[in-house]
């Protein structure tokens, strides 16, 4: 797993590559949680992921609840197949609360 | 992450549960009551499927879960053992095995192997009949929260709620132990659907308390499933000690659900609330069973006494209940704990590790004998004796390593349970297979090459060798006929055996066709022995006699050849009318032999000293007559000679004194004749490269304690190899009495 970091107006970008999973989830929730310190909003780009398991899962609703506890927000993007599958059997995106774009639409939007 | 490791272990299971299936199957058609049976091809059916679900392999979940759906009614006794069914149960084993390894490799199923699966599934499918029907019961509505009236009456109330709900609870463990919750619940998906899932995250502490290793997730799950409850518990066999699995069946009475919620920690108006979301309970039937339940416990504290005796009665029941559950749950575990004590007796090495091993014992066994030829040039006492020690110990590690690689046979004499019940079906004939001596070892390899040429012989048999039943009952021999597979050790090799109680071979027909096939010179008087072997002659075996005798001998060339590329050899026994029998003798390994050091002008050579009869001078008198003769006068009988120097056209002036080494191959007997002898070694063979691998009459090299290389003189080869030129400078020739050619008795 790789987390680059961008800091622009609305706030910061994270963007994740490769394998959320166990062997990575110490970094994810450093960075994460580090991020939600750094600025109110932070938006997490998920376009890179590919595996999502339950630690990693975890670390993210860790990082949302965080987030609304203090006012913040936390935004999941980009969603790759992998997170949106997880999400979808799980019916968590509910709770994320991010619009889930479908391949095609996203292509459209990244445009 | 790299699957490779688990996937070979998944293929190497597979094939073990498919083999114990097949087993257990072809036991069944005799004792179609066993229900040990049925269990054991349910078992082994469930596990692959369980297996390759948690690989993802969807073309095996769903043919094996039909497979094992049609199992589950066999074992239920509602469908009954038949012999279609076994042939059916036969043939999806079969198919199993044939998809597991294109599915797994991602290369997807060739047409063929799809148009059989496909067959396979719908027959499976006409042979569940009625519970297809069963299957396709329009899917249960889910219900509409406060939409439905609940029953008036709590206790006795049903919820609406037409699917199971699992509340799954998992162990802190669970990510860390290598599991992921997410992937049992993919593979719940293969049973049923998924209706909904609420996260159930509680635990989930504080983000600096928070170790993201850990599992802090619960699911609450809505799962509608015609699956029988033990078949959803088995999707998490895997995590059985790492979750607490709370299941509610479809149609339960509302106080389960209520007993659920208080069972769960946390806030039960929280739980309960899931409960609606999940369409397990309606809103209306969770209040009222939560306010039941406070009924019942204001009436408890406003009147203890009057209550005490039904609450007692209550718990009683309770309690009853729970230990009959509990006492399953202990049973359960045991048998569980008893299947892994017994796996735990065995491990699963990889064959690639034991081959290394046993190439590192090999160089030891060199080094060994180098030291201790080093002790023994220093002529110190002390050094020599410890060097004879360090040599013993090695030959016992060996030994054991070895015994590592040695199988019992029994595996693949099983496999022909098969072979007979399928080929005597087809051929009308009525053959069962004998097995003895399952339990005898020997190396893997070697096992592993033994498989073809038996099969072989096997199915000849089968087809040449029995006759039809009529036959054989106006022979006055019982209808049933007999194949057996015997093995046994006999000094230093195995012995297998392959016989039947059939017509044994026609002498004069195979002698006639010898003949005619320039095998044999009309004048020679043949035993009978030489005359059935004569079968396994290259050559014998065409197409053309195949139909003039009956096609005894298709093949047996190549069977002969199979064996001896193993070192063995192959013999045959026939009585008219009462059977053949074909002995085969192998050594027990392949990599490590004991071997009888000579020596022939500068080169060593080593032959296999199981083969070593005696060794004696040969005294400067006889050598000559003997070099003339070819053959030399041993107590009275005449031994075959073979001068190794010429043979191996080994150079320079031949040795002042000549030894004869007796080597003794099959029933046969030769006399090699070199310069040296050297005593015994221990010898670890190294095959020789791809430019010598064709060299007749060497069948390796290795190296000696001195560093020098030996090469290991293939007995057999080479004297096949003298006596094929022998016979062509007679055929150059006149016609040399009968003992100037090398025979093998």
């Amino acid at each position: 797993m790789e987390i680059s970091k961008r800091r622009d107006s609305d706030g910061i970008h994270l963007t994740v590559t490769g394998e959320l999973s166990i062997y990575s989830v110490h970094d994810l929730k450093q960075e994460l949680l580090g991020a939600l310190q750094e600025a109110p909003e932070v938006e997490v780009h998920l376009g890179g992921v590919t595996e999502l398991d339950t630690a990693g899962l975890q670390v993210l609703y860790l990082a949302k609840r965080e987030a609304v506890a203090h006012g913040g927000t936390l935004r999941l993007v980009e969603h790759s197949d992998a997170t949106r599958e997880v999400l979808d059997l799980l019916h968590l995106s509910p709770y994320f609360g991010d619009p889930v774009l479908i391949p095609g639409v996203a292509e459209e939007a990244a445009r | 992450m790299n699957l490779d490791p688990a996937l070979q272990t998944f293929f190497a299971e597979s094939a073990d549960l498919l083999d114990r299936m097949e087993e257990a199957l072809l036991r069944l058609e005799e004792e179609a009551g066993n229900a040990e049976l049925v269990n054991d091809v349910f078992r082994a059916a469930h596990t692959i499927k369980g297996t390759a679900g948690i690989f993802g392999f969807d073309e095996i979940v769903h043919f094996t879960h039909q497979l094992e759906s049609l199992l589950d009614r066999i074992r239920d006794g509602e469908v009954a053992v038949t012999a279609e069914r076994v042939a059916l149960l036969l043939a999806c084993g079969d198919h199993v095995r044939a998809i597991i390894e294109p599915v797994a490799n991602g290369a997807g199923l060739s047409p063929e192997l799809r148009t059989v699966g496909e067959a396979l599934y719908a027959r499976l499918g006409v042979e569940l009949g009625r519970g297809e029907a069963r299957e396709t019961v329009t899917p249960a509505a889910v219900p509409v929260a406060g939409a439905m009236p609940a029953a008036s009456v709590a206790g006795e109330a049903v919820a609406m709620a037409e699917h199971w709900h699992l509340s799954l609870r998992f162990g802190p463990e669970v990510l860390r132990n290598g599991m992921d919750p997410l992937a049992f619940l993919r593979y719940l998906t293969t049973l049923g659907d998924i209706l909904h899932v609420e996260v159930v995250a509680d635990a989930l502490p504080e983000p600096a308390r928070m170790d993201p290793e850990a599992c802090y997730f619960g699911y609450e799950v809505a799962f509608r499933s015609t699956a029988a409850k033990a078949e959803i518990e088995n999707v998490f066999e895997f995590v059985r000690d790492d979750l607490q699995l709370r299941m509610v069946p479809p149609g339960s009475k509302i106080s389960e659900y209520v007993k659920l919620i208080q069972e769960l920690p946390g806030e039960p108006m929280q739980i309960g609330e899931m409960l609606v979301r999940c369409g397990a309970l309606t809103a209306q039937e969770l209040a009222q069973g939560l306010a039941r339940q406070a009924d019942v416990d204001a009436e408890q504290q406003a009147a203890p006494e009057q209550h005490v005796r039904p609450i007692g009665e209550i718990l009683v029941k309770q309690g009853a209940v729970e230990s009959t559950v509990v006492s399953a749950a202990l049973e359960k575990q045991q048998t569980v704990r008893d299947t892994k004590a017994q796996e735990g007796r065995f491990i699963r090495v990889e064959a690639e590790k034991i081959d290394q091993l046993i190439n590192l014992v090999g160089e030891l066994v060199i080094a060994g004998a180098g030291t201790q030829l080093l002790a023994m040039q220093a002529h110190d006492a002390a050094i020599t004796e410890s060097a004879a020690n360090l040599l013993r110990l090695v030959e016992s590690v060996r030994n054991t390593a070895l015994g590592l690689r040695m199988v019992p046979i029994g595996a693949t004499f099983q496999r022909f349970q098969r072979v007979v019940r399928d080929v005597s079906r087809e051929l009308g004939k009525d053959i069962e297979l004998v097995i003895n001596g399952a339990d005898t070892e020997l190396d893997k390899s070697v096992v592993e090459k033994i498989g073809d040429p038996l099969m072989h012989l096997v199915r000849n048999a089968m087809d040449h060798g029995i006759e039809k039943p009529e036959v054989r009952v106006a022979n006055g021999k019982p209808a049933r006929a007999q194949v057996m597979l015997d093995a046994y050790h006999d000094s230093g090799s195995i012995v297998i055996e392959v016989s039947d109680d059939g017509a044994g071979l026609n002498r004069e027909r195979i002698l006639a066709r010898a003949m005619e096939r320039g095998l044999v010179a009309e004048a020679h008087a043949l035993s009978e022995k030489e005359i059935y072997n004569l079968i396994f002659a290259a050559g014998f075996s065409t197409a053309e006699a195949v139909s003039n005798l009956s096609g005894r001998g298709v093949g047996m060339d190549v069977v002969r050849r199979n064996i001896e590329a193993l070192r063995g050899t192959v013999e045959l026994k026939s009585e008219p009318g009462n059977g053949t029998l074909v002995r085969i003798r192998l050594p027990l390994t392949l990599a490590i032999i004991d071997g009888f050091l000579i020596g022939v002008g500068a080169a060593r050579y080593v032959i296999p000293v199981d083969m070593v009869v005696e060794c004696v001078e040969l005294t400067a008198e006889n050598a000559r007559s003997a070099r003339s003769r070819g053959y030399t006068d041993l107590r009275g009988t005449a031994l075959p000679c073979v001068w190794l120097r010429d043979v191996l056209d080994i150079g320079g002036a031949r040795a002042r004194r000549e030894n004869i080494v007796v080597v003794q191959f099959g029933e046969g007997k030769a006399g090699l004749v070199v310069d040296d002898l050297l005593g015994e070694s221990q010898t670890v063979i190294k095959p020789l490269g791809h430019l010598f691998g064709h060299l007749e009459g060497i069948s390796g090299s290795t190296i000696l304690g001195s560093g020098e290389v030996a090469l290991i003189v293939d007995v057999v080869a080479l004297i096949k190899r003298i006596m094929a030129r022998t016979e062509l400078e007679q055929m150059r020739y006149a016609p040399p009495p009968a003992l100037s050619q090398p025979t093998l008795n």
